[in-house]
């Protein structure tokens, strides 16, 4: 997984809350084997509509979403997360996420940031009302900045919310089942404990 | 000071606890299906790991499996007569049988006796118990905490981790509290309760806990009742759902094939009597509703938490004071093609499912039976019940039930997730409208354009009679 420290990118305001992973990525794409590809099924329905945020000129090459409250609810599908990255997201921030898509984001590098709801909508301001504005996701620092022009102070800056575990695997691009394996030996010993009315699947 | 039954789940099944790292969880039982996993098999085999506990592991074919032409165990998936008629759908089938073959884990294919949907077939055959650690790649696992389990879904990368390490490092939920006192009126099921929790407590509203149900009200649910009631957790946001393991449970339980038996089940059960939640615990939330004031639920808009009684109508966004809220339901209602007002038993559908992992069981089918018996699916509505499992298929018809829906017109499937999200070929069309016994109405969720009300089997199949959303009460 690549590291992650912080990233400066332009953004795009999705004004919409309870955002659930059938529309990040619908049913159809979840019969892929592989982990390639899922870019195309991004929103894929909204996407249909060539009102959409996403198919808006100002919209290409951005790497950061900002999305209204309870993003990534519902099902569990980590496709939501492959398409978003697969798309070119680096980021996606919200006030509050959906636990399971917030988990999955995090195994994969996709950075899911939450800030209090008074700042997405201030960053979702500032996008709007300039599509070129810079945004900087600084997990180092733990600040989310709307950057000002060069040499100026950023226009807002939010503080960014992450236990200091993740934060921490995330800087250094680790990922769980390696830094899990080497407690290989707690695993066994535990397994000599369980009691032995547990079910077995045979 | 007391701890919860979440809290001495947790307890009791961490490998490693360190200060500032998230807890190292064993997971006792880890259920697989065709969706979730190809990617994290995968992963193994990159990695050049193995399955560690292959004998914890259960794989089923449930998402993609088409649920009409299945006349045995052992069908082609490939040629003139095979069932399986998407190309894609057979690719991911395919590949969990080699998955399977090839790291050693016992899997219930399509056609098979024991297949079905994931969390339908496990509490059946006695896999699922009370103290347990499950997960899935599936969300509706939250199922399992009908019997006192901790039991949550995963995403991929988890999967894998499961089965690399038989373990997950997780953060610690919070605990709520979910009271529901008194008794549920006649004719309002467990499922039109959970409806109305999640309209109370939101989508959102249990995001970062784990939900106990309690009260008398839960207590008197059968397994069947409590399993609809966990399902949903997960669309109040929750991390899992549980529900204390009583004489209910216990008596479900005794004689299931993996259930323990002679002196294991005796002193499984002195374990299971000690897990309720002890009398001094703290929740850190507590939310509190009264049964008796419940009638039939459903849904109007496009997510869970847009519901309503059947009685009501459908709500004017104007006189929502929060702007979001206002702004998420003028776009379901536009969705939803449904204007502010209207009475909602007077919504016409089209399409009635009466199935899922959160409403295909037995009882379910029994309720919607005893409903529909001597009565006819109504001109222009196309009803499809789905047995949530083969063992539910076989008893279902046992009992005369597949009949009673033949008789009243409606078609009579295999097992299978079907129509809950319209991976396999039960689908809508866009602009249908469903009264659907599954647990999710968003967007497009059972076909594109596809339009869904979440409803108990016995509104399903009152509906199914009168061609609009109906209670039982109301025929």
């Amino acid at each position: 997984m690549e590291p992650f420290t912080t990233h400066t990118g332009r953004g795009v305001s999705l004004r919409r809350s309870n955002v659930d992973t059938d529309q990040i990525i619908p049913s159809e794409y979840l019969k892929r084997v592989s982990r390639a590809g899922f870019g195309e099924g991004l929103f894929a329905t909204w996407r249909a509509d060539p009102g959409f945020v996403l198919n808006q000129p100002a919209a290409r090459g951005a790497t950061i979403l900002a999305a209204g409250p309870d993003f990534g609810i519902g099902s569990s599908r980590q496709h939501a997360v492959w398409a978003l990255a697969d798309y070119g997201f680096r980021a996606v921030i919200s006030a509050r996420f959906g636990d399971i898509f917030y988990n999955n984001a995090i195994q994969e590098g996709l950075l899911p940031v939450v800030l209090p709801a008074d700042a997405v909508t201030a960053l979702q301001d500032a996008i709007e009302a300039d599509p070129a504005q810079r945004i900087t996701v600084d997990l180092a620092g733990r600040e989310v900045r709307a950057e000002g022009a060069a040499g100026q102070p950023p226009l807002l800056t939010a503080a960014l919310q992450i236990d200091d575990y993740t934060r921490w695997r995330l800087m250094e691009g680790l990922d769980d089942v390696s830094l899990t394996l080497r407690h290989a030996d707690d695993i066994t010993s535990y397994e000599r404990g369980r009691p032995g009315w547990l079910p077995l699947s045979g | 000071m007391g701890r919860t039954l979440a809290g001495k789940i947790w307890d009791a099944h961490v490998v490693r606890s360190a200060e500032g790292e998230p807890d190292l969880l064993y997971i006792d039982l880890h259920l697989v299906h065709e969706v979730t996993s190809p990617q994290a098999f995968d992963g193994l085999r990159m990695a050049g790991r193995s399955v560690r506990r292959p004998d914890l592991t259960v794989a089923t074919e449930d998402h993609n499996v088409p649920t009409a032409g299945i006349t045995g165990p052992d069908m082609p998936l490939r040629g003139p007569t095979s069932p399986l008629t998407d190309p894609v759908s057979r690719v991911q089938v395919e590949t969990l049988r080699k998955n399977c073959a090839d790291f050693g884990i016992r899997l219930y294919p399509m056609g098979d006796a024991g297949q079905g949907i994931v969390h339908v077939i496990s509490p059946q055959q006695g896999l699922t118990q009370p103290g347990m650690t499950i997960v899935c790649g599936d969300s509706h696992t939250s199922t399992h905490g009908a019997f006192g389990a901790l039991a949550f879904g995963v995403g991929t990368s988890e999967v894998g981790h499961v089965l690399a390490t038989q373990t997950l490092p997780q953060a610690r939920p919070r605990d709520m509290a979910v009271n529901v006192t008194g008794e549920l009126p006649y004719g309002v099921t467990a499922k039109d309760l959970i409806l109305a929790v999640i309209a109370r407590i939101g989508t959102g509203g249990g995001t970062g806990h784990v939900i106990e149900y309690r009260g008398d009200a839960i207590a008197g649910l059968s397994m069947d009742g409590r399993m609809t009631i966990c399902n949903m957790s997960i669309e109040a946001g929750a991390r899992a759902g549980l529900i204390a393991p009583d004489e209910t449970t216990f008596g479900y339980l005794q004689g299931r094939p993996h259930a323990p038996q002679g002196a294991a089940w005796d002193e499984a059960l002195a374990y299971w009597r000690s897990l309720p939640t002890d009398p001094g615990a703290v929740f850190d939330r507590e939310v509190t509703l009264d049964a008796g004031a419940l009638t039939p639920f459903v849904t109007w808009g496009t997510n869970p938490a847009q519901a309503a009684p059947l009685g009501s109508a459908v709500p004017d966004p104007a006189a929502m004071a929060d702007p979001a809220e206002r702004a998420t339901a003028e776009r379901a209602l536009a969705y939803m093609d449904l204007a502010p007002g209207t009475a909602l038993t007077d919504v016409a559908v089209d399409t009635v499912f009466v199935g899922s992992c959160t409403n295909g069981r037995l009882e379910d089918l029994r309720a919607a039976a005893e409903v529909l018996r001597g009565r006819k699916v109504a001109d222009g509505v196309r009803m499809l019940v789905v047995p949530g499992s083969m063992a539910v298929k076989a008893a279902a018809e046992a009992e005369g039930l597949a009949e009673v829906f033949t008789a009243a017109g409606a078609q009579w499937r295999s097992a299978g997730c079907s129509m809950c999200l319209g991976m396999n070929p039960d689908t809508m069309a866009p602009g249908e409208r469903s009264a659907s016994t599954s647990n999710r109405n968003f967007e497009g969720r059972q076909g594109d354009g596809a339009r869904t009300h979440l409803v108990s089997p016995q509104v399903a199949a009152a509906t199914a009679v009168t061609g609009r959303l109906t209670a039982p009460a109301g025929l």
